[in-house]
C-alpha cells in the first residue's frame, strides 16, 4: 500500500503538535516539583506561624505539663540527644566493622552473599518491626527494660544497614594503591585498614552516620513501642548527683531510665483534642525540623569538603 | 648494625618469627569484624524468631481461620474477635491513596529531570526532594491532621475529622522523593544511543521518554516502585496521628480506619502485660506486616530480573 507523500504543511503541523506536547509536559513536571516546594512552604509556614510564640527560652527549659501554656521540651530534647549518644555508640563501631569486614576481608562466598542480601533487606524493614523486635529481645529477654539503652540499641539496628552502605562506599573510593602501597612496605591488612583505609574513609563514614543519626532522631514508631513514655515530668539521674536522701546516681543509670524524645512529644500534643496544644506541637514540630534539616547540611557540607581535599 | 658477610644479616623468617603474634592477633580481629557483619544476620534470625514464637501462642488461642476471615478487630473487649481483615484494609487503602498520588508524580518528576530539565532546574530541583524526604513522619502526621484535613473538608464537607484519604494522600507525598531519585537514577543509566537513535527517526522528547527510555529503564522503575509500597504498607505515624486509630472494616478511604501498624503503637501506647492475648496481637499483626512486604519484595525481585536489559 502506497500513501501518498506528505506535504511540507503537514510535516510542519506534526512538529509543531511534537513540540507542544514536549512544552505541556515540561509545564507539568515543573508543576509536580512546585507541589513539593509548596508541601514544604506550607508545612514550615503553617509551624512557624503557629508556633512561633512559643518558641521562647522557657519551651526549652520546661517540662510537659497539663497547662499547654506551660508546657515545653525539656525533657523530650534531653532524651532524644541520650538516645542519639547511644544510638552513635552502638552503630558506629558496629557499621564501620562490618562494612570494613565486607570490603577488605570478605571474600565471595555464600557467607558473604548471604549477609549482602541481609543488609538489603533490613533497609527496607518497617521501622515499627525494629520496635516488636526490641520488645521482645531487649526489653523481655535482655531485660533491659523500657529504657533510653533500649531505645539506642533500636535505632542503631535500624540505622546500621545505612552506616554499612555509606562505610562500604567510603572504603570503596579509596585508590588501590594506598592499601598495595601499606601492604608493600609489610603491613597486616588490619595495619593497613587501621593507619590507612578507616581514616581516609572518615569523611564519607562521618557523612552516612550523621544522616542515619538524623532519621534516627525523627523515628517514633519503633520508640513507642518499646514503650517510651508520653508524659514524663523529670529528667534522666545525671550520674554522682543526689537522686534521693542518701542515694546518688551510678554513672549508669541514665542508661536504664524511662524517657521521652521529641516525636513522642509531638506526637503527644498533636493528638490531643485541645487546641492549645497545637501551637506547641507545631512549635516542637519546627524545632525537631531544625534539628534534623541542620544535621543534613552538616553531612552535605562535610562531603563537599571531603570532595575537596582528596589528593589522589 | 653492620654485616661483614651476608651470613650475618639476620635471616628474614627469624624476624617474621618474633613476630607469629601477628598472625594471632590478625585472626581474632578478622573474627570480631566479622561477628558484627554477621549482626545483621542475627538481626534478621531476630525478628523472624520474635515475631514467630509470639504469634504461635497467639495461634495457640485463635484459629488461623478466624484470624483471616473474621470480619471485626476487638482484641480487647470481652467478646473479642480477630479479623486481620480489618487491619489489613485500612493499610491497602491508605497505601492505595498514597501510591495513586506518589507513583504518577515520582515518575513524572523523574522523567522530567532526567530528559528534560537543564543544569540549573536540576540544581534546585534535587535538594527540594532531599529535604522533603527528610521531614520526619510524625512532622507530616501533624501535616495531615492539622492542614490537609481541614483543606479537605473545604472541598468534601461531609470528609470526618480523621480519614484515610487525608493521611494517604500526605504519605503520598512523602513517598515521592523515594520514586523520584531511584528512578531518575535508573534514566539516567540508559545509554545516550538508544536516546540518540530515536532522535534520529524524528521523535521528539516527549516520545523518546516514554517510548524508549522508560521501557528500557523498566527494572530501575520497578524497584523503585516496590520500595514505595513497602514504605506505603510500612508507615505508621502519619495514619496514628491523621487516619484515627479506630478499626473499621471499610475501602472507603473518606472514612477514618485503623491500620495494621497504627493498631500496633495504639496497643504500645497503652499498658499491656507482658504475655497477655492483647500483648500477643501486636506480633500476629507485626507477622502479617512482614508477609505483605515480603510478597511484594518477592514480587519485585521476579520483576527485576524479567525486565532486566543489558545494555
Amino acid at each position: 500500500m502506497q500513501h501518498a507523500a506528505l506535504t511540507t504543511e503537514e510535516i510542519r503541523a506534526l512538529i509543531a503538535k511534537g513540540k507542544m506536547k514536549d512544552t505541556i509536559f515540561k509545564a507539568v513536571g515543573l508543576l509536580c516539583l512546585a507541589i513539593g516546594l509548596l508541601v514544604i512552604f506550607l508545612l514550615v509556614g503553617d509551624m512557624v506561624m503557629r508556633g512561633s510564640e512559643r518558641l521562647n527560652l522557657a519551651f526549652f527549659t520546661e517540662f510537659a505539663s497539663r497547662r499547654a501554656g506551660q508546657a515545653g521540651i525539656l525533657s523530650a530534647w534531653v532524651g532524644s540527644l541520650l538516645v542519639m549518644t547511644v544510638t552513635a555508640f552502638a552503630a558506629v563501631p558496629l557499621g564501620v566493622a562490618a562494612g570494613v569486614y565486607l570490603e577488605e576481608y570478605a571474600k565471595r562466598n555464600w557467607i558473604t552473599e548471604i549477609i549482602e542480601i541481609n543488609i538489603t533487606n533490613l533497609a527496607a524493614v518497617p521501622s515499627i518491626v525494629y520496635g516488636l523486635l526490641s520488645l521482645g529481645i531487649f526489653v523481655y529477654a535482655f531485660g533491659f527494660g523500657q529504657s533510653i539503652l533500649t531505645a539506642g540499641l533500636t535505632l542503631a539496628l535500624l540505622i546500621l544497614p545505612i552506616v554499612i552502605v555509606s562505610t562500604r562506599e567510603a572504603i570503596r573510593a579509596i585508590p588501590a594503591m594506598i592499601r598495595e602501597g601499606s601492604m608493600a612496605v609489610g603491613a597486616t591488612r588490619w595495619q593497613t585498614c587501621r593507619y590507612h583505609i578507616i581514616p581516609y574513609a572518615m569523611p564519607g563514614i562521618l557523612t552516612g552516620v550523621i544522616i542515619g543519626l538524623a532519621r534516627a532522631i525523627g523515628e517514633t514508631a519503633p520508640i513507642i513501642t518499646i514503650g517510651a513514655l508520653t508524659f514524663i515530668a523529670f529528667l534522666p539521674p545525671v550520674p554522682f548527683t543526689e537522686v534521693s536522701p542518701g542515694v546518688s546516681a551510678g554513672l549508669f543509670d541514665w542508661l536504664m531510665s524511662p524517657f521521652t524524645v521529641m516525636p513522642i512529644q509531638i506526637f503527644n500534643w498533636t493528638s490531643r483534642p485541645d487546641p492549645a496544644f497545637e501551637v506547641n506541637a507545631a512549635a516542637a514540630g519546627f524545632v525537631l525540623m531544625v534539628m534534623v534539616l541542620s544535621m543534613n547540611a552538616v553531612a552535605i557540607w562535610l562531603r563537599y569538603k571531603m570532595r575537596k581535599n582528596i589528593k589522589w | 648494625m653492620t654485616a661483614n658477610n651476608a651470613s650475618d644479616l639476620p635471616v628474614v623468617s627469624d624476624r617474621l618469627a618474633k613476630n607469629a603474634m601477628r598472625n594471632v592477633s590478625e585472626r581474632l580481629i578478622e573474627m570480631l569484624l566479622f561477628a558484627a557483619a554477621a549482626v545483621s544476620v542475627l538481626t534478621t534470625v531476630g525478628i523472624v524468631y520474635v515475631l514467630v514464637t509470639e504469634s504461635i501462642h497467639f495461634f495457640q488461642n485463635v484459629s488461623i481461620v478466624d484470624f483471616l476471615t473474621d470480619t471485626q478487630w476487638t482484641p480487647l473487649f470481652d467478646d473479642a474477635h480477630f479479623g486481620i481483615m480489618v487491619l489489613v484494609s485500612g493499610t491497602l487503602v491508605s497505601s492505595f491513596v498514597a501510591l495513586a498520588v506518589a507513583i504518577p508524580m515520582g515518575t513524572i518528576i523523574a522523567i522530567y529531570l532526567s530528559e528534560f530539565a537543564n543544569g540549573k532546574v536540576r540544581e534546585v530541583a534535587k535538594p527540594i526532594l532531599e529535604l522533603l524526604g527528610g521531614i520526619p513522619t510524625i512532622v507530616f502526621g501533624y501535616f495531615a491532621l492539622l492542614m490537609v484535613t481541614p483543606l479537605l473538608q473545604k472541598i468534601f464537607p461531609e470528609l470526618p475529622g480523621f480519614s484515610l484519604l487525608s493521611a494517604g494522600l500526605v504519605m503520598g507525598i512523602m513517598i515521592v522523593p523515594y520514586i523520584a531519585s531511584l528512578s531518575e537514577d535508573a534514566m539516567r543509566s540508559v545509554p545516550m544511543s538508544l536516546r540518540e537513535g530515536s532522535y534520529a527517526m524524528g521523535s521528539t522528547r516527549l516520545h523518546t521518554a516514554i517510548h524508549v527510555v522508560v521501557p528500557a529503564a523498566f527494572s530501575g522503575l520497578a524497584a523503585s516502585y516496590i520500595l514505595a509500597i513497602s514504605r506505603a504498607v510500612g508507615e505508621t505515624m502519619i495514619l496514628a496521628v491523621a487516619a484515627g486509630m479506630q478499626p473499621n472494616l471499610t475501602w472507603n478511604p473518606m472514612e477514618p480506619a485503623a491500620t495494621i501498624t497504627s493498631y500496633i503503637v495504639q496497643v504500645a501506647l497503652g499498658d499491656l502485660p507482658h504475655g497477655s492475648i492483647g500483648y500477643q496481637t501486636i506480633f500476629a499483626a507485626g507477622l502479617t506486616l512482614i508477609m505483605i512486604t515480603l510478597c511484594f519484595n518477592i514480587l519485585g525481585q521476579w520483576l527485576r530480573r524479567k525486565f532486566r536489559e543489558n545494555y
